[in-house]
């Protein structure tokens, strides 16, 4: 890990009309590290991701990100084009639902190619073979790159939604629930795919979910998120093994008895 | 035997006289009079003039004899016209509370200021087909009111403004509205945009969008506060009088829909309108357009977005039928070069897929 | 002379500053589609109201005008627009194009390279390049303003995937000036490179659809295309049978119900002038050969 935060929030604050869905949020993500912000549902955790992703205004704090020369921007400072070219090369951002960050009627080499040809890729079979790669890569057969994601099965869907995200390379990614609407034996062996393409790539990750599972499995770090503010911050095993926080208490032993 | 497909000059001077000779028809039948469209098919007349966005009635009935009576091909030859006129200034907005009424009725109040004035309608009437109409039987004169009618109509949106249970109007009463047929549309469109778009679009098309809303495509639920129909003055303010003056009277149909609103997170709940103008008298044209406005508010309501009505790039891209009938029309132009290109294209394309299955086959046999 | 009662070629003044505004902007912005308060005009949408509103702007008495359809001047279109301006503006009209000024064509840029001051006005069906891939306007002039074109490339990726090659024949998108990708109207993909780097200005005009684009001189026009898949300007693999050309676009012809064809050259200007100097094809003296002269 480097000397300098990969990303840095501060006091990020959203609302929606009166209700406040994220209460001025701080935290820091450090080269290479898993970061995994834990909550029930409502406690405001997917509402911070897409905010620090810009696709919700926030309205108020600041998101900045250490460029790969090292210089910090401010990423409300930033025009979109350039937010909007940083988002597709060097962050990478996975949908709950693959259908938010597939394209369902375009073959699966062409959604893995996307990112490669807004990028300025423009080599087709240099394409192809990068996306045939990255197929083998999620365990999916090669073969079936000229097939559209609405004939594969949800993990199927998932696994590709993630080789379209880690075509270019990113930097960093944003995950909101990447394991949710998926049976639970196709959801472990997501997970033990994401925990080796991390390691592999040396991503930064900021993970949202509900399951302290999986957090355990793949986060350094985690967030406790209630009703819009964090409550609890810490290494992963700390939290979950001795819980400051009532509310963290109240999630770890309903899931020990459960 | 190879059929010439490029006209030339003469060809078409041919066809402009056969046109000629099948629009006048059976020359043993009297000619039809401008003036007898123009007061006999009044209807015909009303809806030409709102969807060629013209007040003529003579030349709408001209455009319709001309057009042998295809409604949008009249409008298409008004708008025509009126696209080389010189503007001399804007009317001021047309007061309608002041309109001396011909007919207006509202579904929801029982009686009101004014009262319910029923004027021609064909809503009540059984729909038989008259053969005393085959004849020139003549009409005998319609019963008049003792009383003229009240001067002073309200417009039922203003009773219930009074009581702040409607939505006030948005946008800025004093600024200048933009103008459709000067500059293009964009979107997001003002919903004086959206209004004037809809007042010329097709009545078939905008009243099937309406119907659309109250079929739970747009979760409508609408009332028809008031429909009235008359004439109105229309006033111009020359900038070197400084005070406006009467140019004219023209005959509108306007519509106040009344539509519940169950509020959202920053207004309490409270009734929302819906508006429909058009030239004549054109009930059917007035209220589709009223539904379909209130629809096309739904983004500023803070309501989804589901329904075709609701989606306003489609409703205001494809209202106008001299655009569709346009485009639709033009497929009739040759496009061979554009198929030649995919002539062989498709050629090529075949004759790669059977190399295809036929080389495994040769690698087979080797 | 011109039409008592309408003023010279058919649009008011007003109007044909309006129209000049936005063909300025548009060469300042090569690709970039100038969008303008389109008029209705006396022939229907579809049939270039775009570009007659264009012809009419830039036009004036000292004009030679072409009109061409399908790469030729005797199509009824083509006559019904030529007509026109000869009715409203009394301008020569021509069917050489080495003679004219103004070219306006809808289909087709013709085979005789254009040179320095002549003017092609384009008609224009359907604008926007990205439509297709795109439905709403408010989502394709994002991506035009952000230069995000990596949808556009997909839909060239998937053609290669399924059927080996790219399969748009017609209205092929380029880039131009190396930053608007930009639809060039359904003039043929064999036409393509006459647009790149061309002496004569190119106008756009899209009546239905409002919209008003150009290529100022010697602009690039690239067709966008795979380093290991390049573009490919199809035709028929045939000469001309009336005139033998070997390098104009050709029509197909069916001349006979037993399935006989003859090719020959789109561009009826190109075919005559090499015809009265001498070039003969196979099938010269057909009947076509004599077809609306």
């Amino acid at each position: 890990m480097s000397d300098a935060p990969l990303l840095s929030v501060r006091e990020l604050t959203v609302r929606f009309g009166r209700t406040l869905a994220v209460d001025r949020a701080s935290f820091e993500l450090w080269p290479g590290e898993v970061l995994a912000i834990v909550g029930e549902s409502g406690s405001g955790k997917t509402s911070l991701l897409r905010a620090v992703h810009g696709d919700l205004p926030a309205d108020g704090g600041r998101v900045q990100y250490r460029l790969d020369d090292g210089a910090p921007v401010a990423l409300d400072a930033l025009p979109e084009p350039m937010r909007r070219q940083l988002a597709r090369t060097q962050w990478g951002f996975v949908h709950q639902n693959p259908r938010d960050g597939l394209r369902m009627s375009v073959s699966a080499g062409g959604n893995v190619g996307e990112r490669l040809m807004a990028a300025g890729a423009r080599h087709w079979g240099g394409i192809r073979a990068e996306a045939t790669e990255w197929l083998r890569r999620v365990e999916i057969d090669p073969a079936r790159i000229d097939d559209p994601p609405r004939t594969y099965s949800g993990g199927m869907q998932q696994r590709l939604q993630i080789a379209r995200v880690l075509v270019t390379r990113p930097r960093l990614v944003l995950m909101d629930e990447p394991t949710g609407g998926l049976d639970v034996s196709v959801q472990a062996r997501l997970l033990d795919l994401i925990r080796r393409l991390v390691s592999d790539l040396g991503l930064s990750v900021v993970i949202v979910t509900h399951d302290l599972a999986v957090a355990r499995l793949l986060a350094d770090r985690m967030l406790v998120m209630q009703g819009g503010r964090i409550v609890e911050a810490g290494l992963t095993d700390q939290v979950l093994d001795d819980p400051q926080h009532p509310y963290s208490q109240l999630l770890v032993s309903s899931v020990l008895q459960a | 035997m190879y059929v010439a497909v490029k006209g030339g000059e003469r060809a078409i001077a041919a066809s402009h006289a056969v046109l000629a000779e099948a629009r006048r028809g059976d020359p043993s039948v009297p000619v039809l009079g401008v003036d007898q469209i123009e007061q006999q098919l009044g209807h015909a007349v009303d809806r030409v003039m709102a969807e060629g966005a013209l007040y003529d009635r003579t030349l709408a009935a001209l455009a319709i004899k001309q057009a042998q009576g295809d409604l949008q091909e009249a409008a298409f030859l008004l708008r025509a016209y009126r696209t080389t006129l010189p503007r001399f200034c804007a009317s001021l907005p047309i007061d309608t509370a002041r309109m001396t009424i011909a007919r207006r009725i509202s579904a929801t109040y029982k009686d009101l200021p004014g009262g319910q004035i029923l004027g021609p309608t064909y809503d009540y009437t059984h729909r038989l087909l008259d053969p005393g109409l085959l004849d020139d039987a003549p009409v005998p004169p319609a019963p008049r009111a003792a009383e003229p009618a009240d001067p002073a109509m309200p417009r039922v949106a203003a009773l219930l403004d009074q009581e702040g249970l409607i939505r006030p109007e948005s946008g800025d009463r004093d600024a200048e509205p933009p103008d459709l047929t000067r500059d293009p549309l964009t979107f997001p469109a003002a919903r004086a945009l959206r209004l004037q778009n809809l007042a010329r679009g097709d009545e078939g098309f905008v009243l099937a969008m309406g119907y659309s809303t109250q079929r739970g495509y747009g979760g409508a639920h609408p009332f028809a506060g008031e429909v009235r129909y008359g004439t109105v003055a229309v006033e111009i303010a020359p900038e070197e009088l400084g005070f406006a003056i009467e140019i004219g009277d023209i005959a509108v149909t306007e519509c106040q829909m009344v539509n519940q609103f169950a509020g959202s997170r920053t207004e309490k709940p409270q009734f929302t309108r819906g508006y429909g103008l058009a030239f004549g008298h054109s009930e059917r044209k007035a209220m589709g357009m009223a539904l379909v406005d209130r629809a096309l508010m739904s983004r500023e309501l803070g309501q989804d977005v589901t329904a075709p009505a609701q989606d306003e790039e489609f409703v205001l891209s494809h209202s106008d039928n001299v655009e569709a009938s346009g485009f639709v029309q033009h497929l009739k132009l040759p496009h061979y070069v554009d198929f030649q290109s995919e002539l062989e294209l498709i050629r090529r394309l075949r004759a790669e897929a059977e190399e295809r299955v036929a080389e495994p086959n040769r690698e087979a046999a080797e | 002379m011109s039409l008592p009662g309408y003023n010279f070629a058919y649009l008011d003044e007003q109007t044909k500053r309006m129209i000049r505004r936005a063909l300025l902007k548009a060469v300042a912005i090569p690709g970039y589609q100038v969008p303008f308060a389109s008029r209705e005009m006396p022939l229907a949408y579809g049939w270039g109201t775009g570009g007659m509103q264009v012809t009419a702007a830039v036009i004036g008495p000292d004009d030679v005008l072409k009109v061409i359809d399908q790469g030729a001047d005797d199509t009824t279109n083509a006559v019904s627009i030529r007509r026109f301006f000869a009715l409203t503006a009394g301008v020569r009209t021509t069917e050489r194009t080495v003679e004219a000024t103004i070219i306006q064509t809808r289909h087709r840029i013709p085979e005789t390279p254009l040179t320095a001051g002549q003017i092609l006005v384009y008609q224009v069906p359907q604008p926007e390049p990205l439509r297709k891939l795109e439905p709403r306007e408010t989502e394709t002039r994002r991506m035009h303003a952000l230069a995000e074109y990596g949808l556009m490339h997909v839909k060239l990726y998937e053609d290669i995937a399924r059927h080996g090659r790219i399969t748009l024949s017609y209205d092929y998108p380029v880039l131009v000036n190396g930053r608007h990708v930009m639809a060039p109207s359904p003039i043929p993909s064999f036409d393509n490179p006459k647009m790149h780097r061309s002496p004569a200005l190119q106008l756009f005009g899209a009546g239905r659809e409002k919209r008003i684009y150009a290529v100022p001189p010697y602009t690039s026009v690239e067709s966008l295309a795979f380093e290991d898949h390049p573009f490919h300007p199809w035709k028929a693999n045939a000469p001309c049978g009336l005139c033998g050309a070997t390098d104009s676009y050709l029509d197909e012809v069916v001349v006979d119900d037993r399935g006989g064809r003859l090719f020959v050259c789109s561009d009826t200007d190109h075919c005559t002038t090499r015809r009265a100097a001498g070039h003969r094809g196979a099938a010269a003296g057909h009947a076509l050969a004599g077809a609306g002269e």
